[in-house]
């Protein structure tokens, strides 16, 4: 492939993920208030359009063309800035995360991904790890107790948990043998037993490391029953209490990419990624990986929000105390078991 | 080329960003220059084909260090320096010290030893090659280097513990 063509496939790539991705985030939040709204007797949006389904249009919309106030006693420049980042680094990490094999049209092929980086997993952390800064950001920047206190809770949460996260991975990561995330999910090709699908969460008690990640990556993302950073009741709003229009909306969407990043990384590192029975013709067995991919992300967008619509808050001790006390030394002994069942191996 | 003019714009913004945390006379301001300075560094790693240690730059540096950074300048609440015009002293000897100094490293680098003859891409980037290095080669100091982590982070705690507490413990225990 030449430097022209390189470019050209990358910005369509590029363009045609982003679209998906945003209305993706646009449909979660649908989907979440469907379900929650079920969940609690209620029909959730119905007015626009068949069940609703236009509604985040019209939220768009709404978010667009109200008035932007900025409060006069904010840090103006990162006041500013601080949405920007949270969803600037909310949206690149998808950039590594591939969703199927390869497209083969004649002579061209290309893999359904942006880029292949043989360290996928660790860009991944890297970006998500550096959106705390936006949340951090806004709450110092906009000058009120409410706000501060909320980025206060956010940076320390996500501090605390992201090395339970980061240690959970690791049991995968010895198993595949790779950073690449293409290459985990090609390690988990197969079956073993002759029925039992080769993923990783049946494999070596990994299924410890699952829920060390999905827990970890919950307090994360800021979402129930780790939403203290915007705990209504204490905080009216916590770090995006003074911000109104886009830049809310920004945030909005900052959390929901995140929480579609973290599906996304779950389903390739523990569920097999893309993997699924391929049948008819060929041009039909390329797309079906897509459709199992897209299925698994779905599923866990789904436990999000059940789990939103079932728990409630931790109390701020209690969520320190199980993140130090409690995930962290699982994830270590999840790490020291896998690596010595590996050894012995 | 292409991976030159990257590597050259990068080394800009990093030095940019590491005198821009020296000008800046708010804390805060200071320390997200040096967000930059850790990312550019990362992206300089990167382009010398060290793709893992780039990683962890972010993930430590970037994503962990400096985040509590932050939080310890929004805990503090800590507001604008005040700035002086330094001593005399520092101006006629502060100055030509730290040129001299400058010039011996780069001298250091590029005559005395093979770093200054790293081409991009050559480094070691592969995590199996640094597990090597750290694990095989470097193993005492490593473990050394934790031990001095763990008496450092048990001094923190000693220090950070309030006699109240310490006190109520040992009721307690």
């Amino acid at each position: 492939m030449n430097i022209t063509t390189f470019i050209i496939v990358s910005v369509i790539k590029t363009a045609l993920v982003l679209f998906v991705l945003l209305t993706a985030v646009a449909y979660t939040v649908w989907l979440e208030r469907k379900v929650v709204g079920h969940m609690q007797n209620r029909w959730g949006p119905t007015r626009v359009g068949p069940f609703g389904l236009l509604q985040p249009a019209a939220d768009g919309v709404k978010f667009l063309f109200k008035e932007d106030l900025t409060p006069p006693h904010v840090f103006k420049p990162l006041y500013i800035a601080a949405p920007m980042i949270a969803v600037i680094f909310a949206v690149t990490s998808i950039a590594v995360i591939p969703f199927g094999n390869w497209l083969n049209v004649g002579n061209f092929h290309t893999p359904f991904q942006i880029t292949d980086v043989n360290i996928g997993l660790l860009v991944v952390l890297g970006i998500t790890s550096l959106g705390v800064y936006g949340v951090a950001l806004s709450g110092w920047s906009s000058n009120s107790k409410y706000s501060l206190l909320g980025g206060l809770r956010a940076s320390a949460q996500m501090v605390s948990y992201e090395i339970a996260l980061g240690l959970s991975l690791v049991g995968v990561l010895i198993l595949a043998g790779t950073f690449s995330l293409r290459g985990i999910v090609e390690a988990q090709a197969g079956h073993f037993w002759g029925f039992i699908p080769n993923w990783f969460i049946f494999r070596g008690g990994q299924i410890v490391a699952f829920f060390i990640y999905l827990t970890a990556a919950y307090a994360e993302t800021n979402r129930i029953p780790f939403d203290l950073p915007e705990a209504e009741t204490e905080l009216v709003a916590g770090y995006h209490t003074e911000y109104s229009a886009m830049k809310f909306a920004m945030f909005f969407m900052a959390e929901y990419a995140n929480m579609i990043t973290v599906a996304c990384l779950a389903s390739l590192l523990f569920l097999g990624g893309w993997g699924g029975p391929l049948f008819g013709p060929s041009w039909l067995q390329q797309l079906l990986p897509l459709v199992w991919f897209v299925l698994r992300v779905f599923v866990f967008l789904f436990i999000y929000i059940w789990v939103r619509g079932t728990l409630p808050r931790f109390r701020y001790d209690q969520l320190m105390a199980f993140g130090w006390k409690f995930l962290l030394p699982l994830a270590i002994a999840n790490l020291m078991v896998t690596a010595i069942v590996v050894v012995l191996k | 080329m292409l991976h030159l003019i990257l590597f050259s714009v990068f080394g800009l913004v990093c030095v940019a960003g590491a005198v821009n945390l020296l000008l800046q006379r708010h804390p805060i301001n200071s320390a997200l220059s040096l967000v930059v300075v850790m990312g550019s560094l990362a992206v300089e790693f990167l382009l010398l084909g060290a793709e893992f240690v780039a990683a962890i730059q972010v993930i430590v540096y970037a994503g962990a260090v400096m985040v509590l950074f932050v939080f310890v300048i929004m805990l503090l609440n800590a507001g604008v320096e005040e700035q002086t015009s330094g001593s005399r002293v520092a101006w006629l000897l502060g100055i030509p010290a730290v040129l001299a100094g400058m010039v011996i490293v780069c001298w250091a680098l590029l005559e005395r030893s093979d770093a200054g003859r790293a081409a991009i891409g050559a480094l070691p980037g592969h995590p199996a090659d640094i597990a090597q290095l750290l694990f095989h080669q470097f193993l005492l100091p490593f473990e050394v280097t934790s031990i001095l982590v763990l008496i450092a982070i048990m001094g923190a705690v000693v220090l950070a513990a309030r006699p109240e507490s310490v006190e109520r413990t040992k009721k307690e225990g």
